[in-house]
C-alpha cells in the first residue's frame, strides 16, 4: 500500500489524518523489524493522551516494545481485530493492522511529523 | 517503537571488535539472517522469522549452526575419577560412544553449568555453553586430579544441530544413512558429505535430530549439502531464536535462565541427573542437606489461561503475595498460547497469577514438556 499523505514519528508509528481524526499504527519497517507479533496491548477508548505517551504495548516472540503517541488527542477507536490476528500489523501495517483512532487536540500538532520519503530517510540513516 | 532486541536485518556487526565468528558466518550473512552477538558470538538470532522457523523444526527439519558451544576433552588414566568429582552424573555409567545429560555444581549445590558428557574411546568430551565456556574451563582445570589431560578444542570445532522429524531423510541424502542406526543419545564418528564428523542423536528441540561436530575447514560443505540434500524436505537454516521457543515448548533449562548459580538441581527437577548414591562430588553435601531440610520452592511450568505473553523475571502472584519467578516465558508457537517456566513457593496452593507490567494474567500449572508430540526418541 501507497504510504503518500502519512506522516511518521522517528519511532517508527504513522498517523493517516482525516479531519480532526487520524488512524495511527507502526511502520512497516518497524513490524519487519520486530519480527512475528503475537500480542497487543491496547487502551481503552477515551483515554486521553499527550504527544509521548504510552500508548499501546507490541510483543514480539522475542521482543516488547512500547508504542508512543504522536501526538495529544484522545482514544476513539481502538482496533478489535488485533485481539485474534495480532500479525495482521505484520501483513498489512498500513491497513488492516492499523491499532488507534485518535481525536486530535491540535491538528498542527501533525506538521512536526515527518512524511513518508523524509520516514523513509530516516530509517536508512 | 523502541527497544526492538534484534539488530537491524542484514546488520553486519562490526567484527573489529571482539565478537567472534564461527566458521558458517558468511553463510549467515549471505542467508540475510539478523546477526547479534550471543556470548561473544556474531550468530543468526533468525533468518525468516521465529514462529516460521520454528514450524520448519516441527514439521520436517531445520539446521541450526551452533559452533559458539565449547568443547573440553579430558583424557589419562584419572579423567574418569576427575570427571565424577566434578559432574552430577554418573559418568562410569558411559559406555564408548554414549552421551549423557550432567551437570558441574559449586560445593554449595549451586549450578556452573548445564553440559553433555561423551564418552569417546578414553576420553571423555564435554559440551558446555557458550556463555560459561571461560568459567567452566577455569573451574574443571582447577579441580582436575593427577593424571587428567585438558584440552579445549572449542575453537577447532564447529557444530552443526540438524533437528526435525525428517533428519534421517536428509542423512541419507547426503550419503550418511548409516546413521540411521543410531539410538537416542549416542554418537559415533562417520562420514557427512565425504567429511569425518562425529554425529550424536541429541539436541535441544524435542524432536529427532543429530548434533554433528566437525572440523571448522569442513562446516561449510556440511552445511551446503545438508541444505542441498534436504531442500525436497525444505530444510532450512533456522537461529537461535527458534532454539529457544522449541527448548522451552519441551521444559528444558536453560542456563542463565532457569538454572544459575542460586539454584540447585534439587528446586530445578534435575535430581534425575545427580546421581547422590555414585559417591562423593563437588556439591553433592549441600544437596543433600537441601532435601533433608525441605524445599522452599521448584521449578514449575505453566500456561497462561488469556492473551499475554509471560518473560523472564515477572513475578508469579497467588492471594496477592508473589509466590515466585518466571524463569523462561515466551509466546509458544506450537500451543499458539503464552508459556512459562518459574520457581513457585513449595506449598502454593490455589490459582496463580503472572504479574505483566500492570496487570496480573491467570495462569495454570500444567505438566512438562508443553508440547507432547514432539518425534524425539527416548532411550
Amino acid at each position: 500500500m501507497s504510504t503518500a499523505g502519512l506522516r511518521f514519528t522517528e519511532s517508527h508509528e504513522w498517523l493517516k489524518v482525516d479531519g480532526e481524526e487520524a488512524l495511527m499504527g507502526l511502520s512497516d519497517y518497524a513490524q519487519h523489524e520486530l519480527g512475528d507479533i503475537v500480542f497487543v496491548e491496547l487502551p481503552e477508548e477515551g483515554t486521553a493522551v499527550s504527544a509521548g505517551d504510552v500508548l499501546a504495548t507490541v510483543e514480539s516472540v522475542k521482543s516488547v516494545s512500547e508504542v508512543y503517541s504522536p501526538v495529544a488527542g484522545e482514544v476513539v477507536e481502538i482496533n478489535g481485530d488485533l485481539e485474534d490476528s495480532p500479525d495482521l500489523i505484520n501483513t498489512d501495517a498500513y491497513g488492516d493492522g492499523w491499532l488507534i483512532k485518535l481525536k486530535l487536540t491540535d491538528v498542527a500538532e501533525i506538521d512536526r511529523l515527518m512524511s513518508d520519503d523524509e520516514y523513509e530517510a530516516h530509517t536508512k540513516g | 517503537m523502541v527497544a526492538c532486541v534484534f539488530g537491524r536485518k542484514g546488520y553486519v556487526l562490526n567484527v573489529e571488535t571482539s565478537v567472534a565468528k564461527t566458521a558458517l558466518y558468511d553463510r549467515h550473512v549471505a542467508a540475510d539472517a539478523r546477526i547479534v552477538d550471543f556470548a561473544g558470538y556474531a550468530m543468526p538470532i533468525q533468518y525468516r522469522g521465529i514462529v516460521d522457523e520454528h514450524r520448519r523444526v516441527r514439521s520436517t527439519a531445520g539446521l541450526f549452526d551452533v559452533s559458539h558451544m565449547g568443547e573440553f576433552f579430558l583424557s589419562g588414566s584419572s579423567a574418569l575419577e576427575s570427571l565424577e568429582r566434578i559432574a552430577t552424573n554418573r559418568a562410569s555409567a558411559l559406555v564408548d560412544g554414549r552421551v549423557q545429560y550432567s551437570a558441574m555444581c559449586y560445593e554449595n549445590g549451586g549450578f556452573i553449568d548445564d553440559l553433555l558428557v561423551y564418552r569417546l574411546g578414553d576420553s571423555y568430551m564435554l559440551v558446555v555453553n557458550a556463555a560459561n565456556k571461560a568459567k567452566d574451563l577455569d573451574w574443571v582445570t582447577s579441580h582436575l586430579l593427577p593424571g587428567t589431560e585438558f584440552r579445549d578444542a572449542s575453537d577447532e570445532t564447529a557444530l552443526i544441530a540438524l533437528q526435525g522429524p525428517r533428519s534421517e531423510d536428509v542423512l541419507e541424502a547426503v550419503g550418511a544413512g548409516s546413521f540411521a542406526s543410531l539410538g537416542y543419545y549416542y554418537a559415533a564418528r562417520g562420514d557427512v558429505a565425504g567429511r569425518t564428523a562425529l554425529v550424536s542423536r541429541t539436541g535441544y528441540t524435542g524432536e529427532d535430530g543429530f548434533e554433528i561436530y566437525c572440523e571448522p575447514g569442513d562446516a561449510l560443505t556440511i552445511w551446503d549439502a545438508l541444505l542441498e540434500g534436504g531442500a525436497p524436505l525444505h530444510v532450512e537454516p533456522v537461529g537461535l531464536g527458534c532454539r529457544d521457543t522449541l527448548r522451552l515448548e519441551m521444559g528444558y533449562a536453560l542456563y542463565g535462565n532457569d538454572i544459575d548459580d542460586t539454584r540447585t538441581p534439587a528446586e530445578a527437577g534435575l535430581m534425575w541427573i545427580t546421581k547422590l548414591k555414585k559417591g562423593d562430588f563437588i556439591g553433592r553435601d549441600a544437596i543433600v542437606e537441601k532435601r533433608a531440610a525441605g524445599l522452599t520452592e521448584r521449578l514449575i511450568g505453566f500456561e497462561l489461561e488469556g492473551r499475554g505473553v509471560p518473560r523472564h523475571g515477572h513475578a508469579i502472584v497467588s492471594a496477592d503475595e508473589t509466590v515466585g519467578v518466571v524463569t523462561s516465558g515466551t509466546f509458544s508457537p506450537s500451543l499458539e498460547r503464552g508459556i512459562g517456566m518459574g520457581y513457585l513457593a513449595v506449598g502454593t496452593d490455589g490459582p496463580i497469577e503472572i504479574e505483566i507490567r500492570s496487570r496480573r494474567l491467570k495462569a495454570k500449572l500444567v505438566d512438562l514438556p508443553f508440547y507432547k508430540e514432539g518425534s524425539v526418541r527416548r532411550a
